[in-house]
């Protein structure tokens, strides 16, 4: 099975992750501390968020308005990579993301 | 962890992530959550939503069993009979005492129950609890004729989840328009055609006088003698706070239990978040609202208080509902009809549109329907007081999204 890092300031969290399960959802069940994900998988909180790989634009849907919208929000700072865990179904491969330092 | 805890009575959406927050806040002290329902503490949104559907069932623990023990989080089953607030100690239905270091209060809401002649038959539901929304999904599978009272939220999406099971469904709301204490009038208004669309029957400032039938309910009949055909009633017609025990412990309660703007009741060692809490607002009111955002909100802002920061309570409201194929979210807090307010619509699509709400020229809410991105915006706009002007917003193709990116810098 497709592993999935979640790499915090105090270390990494390795998960084996279903392909297509919302990632947001993978790391709440294995307690990832990084990720709230209050709204429950809505797009509509930010606390979901992760920054993916620079290259891995093309592994995960496209961003839709509403996720670009509410990555304004997001209590860390916005970079390119950010995007919100819930709306990204987990790769066929393994994948490395990185958690902001707050949600 | 030793030491007295911090106890959470009520592990609904605020409780939950009290308990939760207190931990990423790096507070030590035991945390000992209190809850009256089996298993491990659910969300509610989806009971009203995609639970009705009777297809699979949609996951409700906000984590799995063993996240509780893995933070050092203690899930009591149980019910807290009262409070001993000098001993500092919470008497439990199990007969248990235990003591708190802070207690905080997450004790939610109760559905509302119509005392009319015959409102003790069976087949009259309430929708509040997982244990509510799995006997309506299972009786919407045996009914033809569906009764939902109240038109807020909860019974518009009760009401679209029968029709899309196949029922025929009728809407009895008291006043003269759906979801009143809420939204627009323009709103009501497209809600109450998509639901006629879809073939749910809406009757406004209409009443229930009892419901007839057997050990099952029938009919029910309404205040001008119309007897409507009903397998099944779904009330939904709000909820009321539960403040009692904050009462019976002599702490101030109002409509809901009253806090401070740093979500302390009028014992600073007892807060109350969430559904349950009525919080003074910059106008010198006090509000109550029934919502996630409000929940985790507050949530957040009690476990900031109890980790030793100083924090106040003045977020954004937010709200949102599915009916059909139309979402509905709320940004701020829709105008009292009688204020003297202004309004600009966006997007030209009959399906798809947002309605801007000014108040003394000042942005106070947007309502927006399948425009997930307007919401998004307007939430950021309404937290930083935005200069936006109902004449700015009616330039042709004005785009809100846009302007919270120009306005904030």
């Amino acid at each position: 099975m497709p592993k999935v890092t979640f790499r915090a300031p105090d270390g990494d969290r390795t998960l084996d992750v279903p392909p297509g399960t919302p990632l947001m959802q993978a790391a709440v069940d294995d307690a990832i501390d990084g990720i709230v994900g209050e709204c429950g998988g809505n797009a509509m909180c930010a606390t979901c968020h992760v920054y993916v790989p620079a290259d891995a634009a093309d592994d995960f849907p496209p961003m839709s308005e509403a996720e670009d919208e509410m990555l304004n929000c997001t209590a860390s700072e916005r970079r390119p990579t950010s995007r919100l865990s819930c709306q990204l179904p987990a790769p066929v491969h393994d994948l490395l993301v990185e958690l902001p330092d707050e949600q | 962890m030793t030491g007295v805890p911090i106890v959470v009575v009520g592990a609904g959406h605020a409780g939950f992530h009290t308990a939760l927050f207190l931990r990423d806040e790096g507070v030590e002290a035991p945390i000992v959550l209190v809850d009256g329902l089996d298993g491990p503490p659910v969300q509610r949104p989806p009971l009203s939503k995609s639970m009705l559907l009777g297809e699979a069932e949609p996951r409700l623990e906000f984590r799995k069993p063993e996240f509780y023990a893995a933070r050092d989080i203690t899930l009591l089953h149980d019910t807290v009979a009262r409070i001993d607030r000098e001993r500092h100690l919470v008497r439990l239905g199990s007969g248990r005492a235990l003591g708190y270091r802070d207690l905080v209060l997450a004790t939610g809401c109760r559905a509302r129950h119509l005392t009319v002649p015959g409102s003790g038959r069976a087949g009259i539901c309430v929708l509040r609890t997982p244990h509510d929304a799995r006997a309506i999904r299972d009786a919407l599978g045996r009914a033809d004729d569906v009764v939902v009272v109240g038109g807020g939220f909860i019974g518009l999406e009760a009401a679209a989840a029968a029709r899309k099971r196949g029922c025929t469904v009728t809407v009895v709301e008291s006043l003269p328009r759906l979801m009143r204490r809420v939204v627009s009038a323009d709103i009501s208004d497209h809600f109450r055609a998509l639901h006629e669309a879809e073939g749910v029957r809406v009757l406004t400032d209409t009443t229930v006088h009892a419901f007839d039938g057997d050990t099952r309910v029938r009919q029910v009949v309404l205040a001008d003698g119309t007897r409507l055909r009903a397998d099944l009633v779904v009330l939904g017609i709000g909820v009321d706070p539960e403040v009692e025990l904050a009462r019976d412990s002599g702490l101030a309660v109002g409509d809901g239990i009253e806090v401070d703007t740093a979500l302390r009741t009028s014992d600073p060692s007892i807060s109350a978040v969430g559904d349950c809490s009525s919080f003074p607002t910059r106008d010198g009111t006090r509000r109550r609202f029934e919502s996630v955002q409000n929940a985790t909100d507050q949530a957040r802002v009690a476990a900031a208080r109890l980790a030793g920061r100083t924090v106040e309570f003045d977020a954004v409201p937010w709200f949102w509902t599915d009916q059909f194929a139309a979402k509905l979210q709320i940004a701020g807090l829709v105008p009292d009809p009688e204020a003297e307010t202004e309004t600009a619509r966006i997007g030209d699509a009959a399906d798809a549109f947002s309605v801007l709400h000014f108040h003394n020229g000042r942005l106070t809410a947007v309502e927006s329907v399948n425009r997930p991105s307007d919401h998004a915006a307007a939430r950021r706009l309404l937290a930083q007081d935005t200069s936006l002007r109902p004449d700015d917003a009616r330039i042709p193709r004005f785009r809100l999204p846009g302007t919270a990116a120009l306005r904030t810098g």
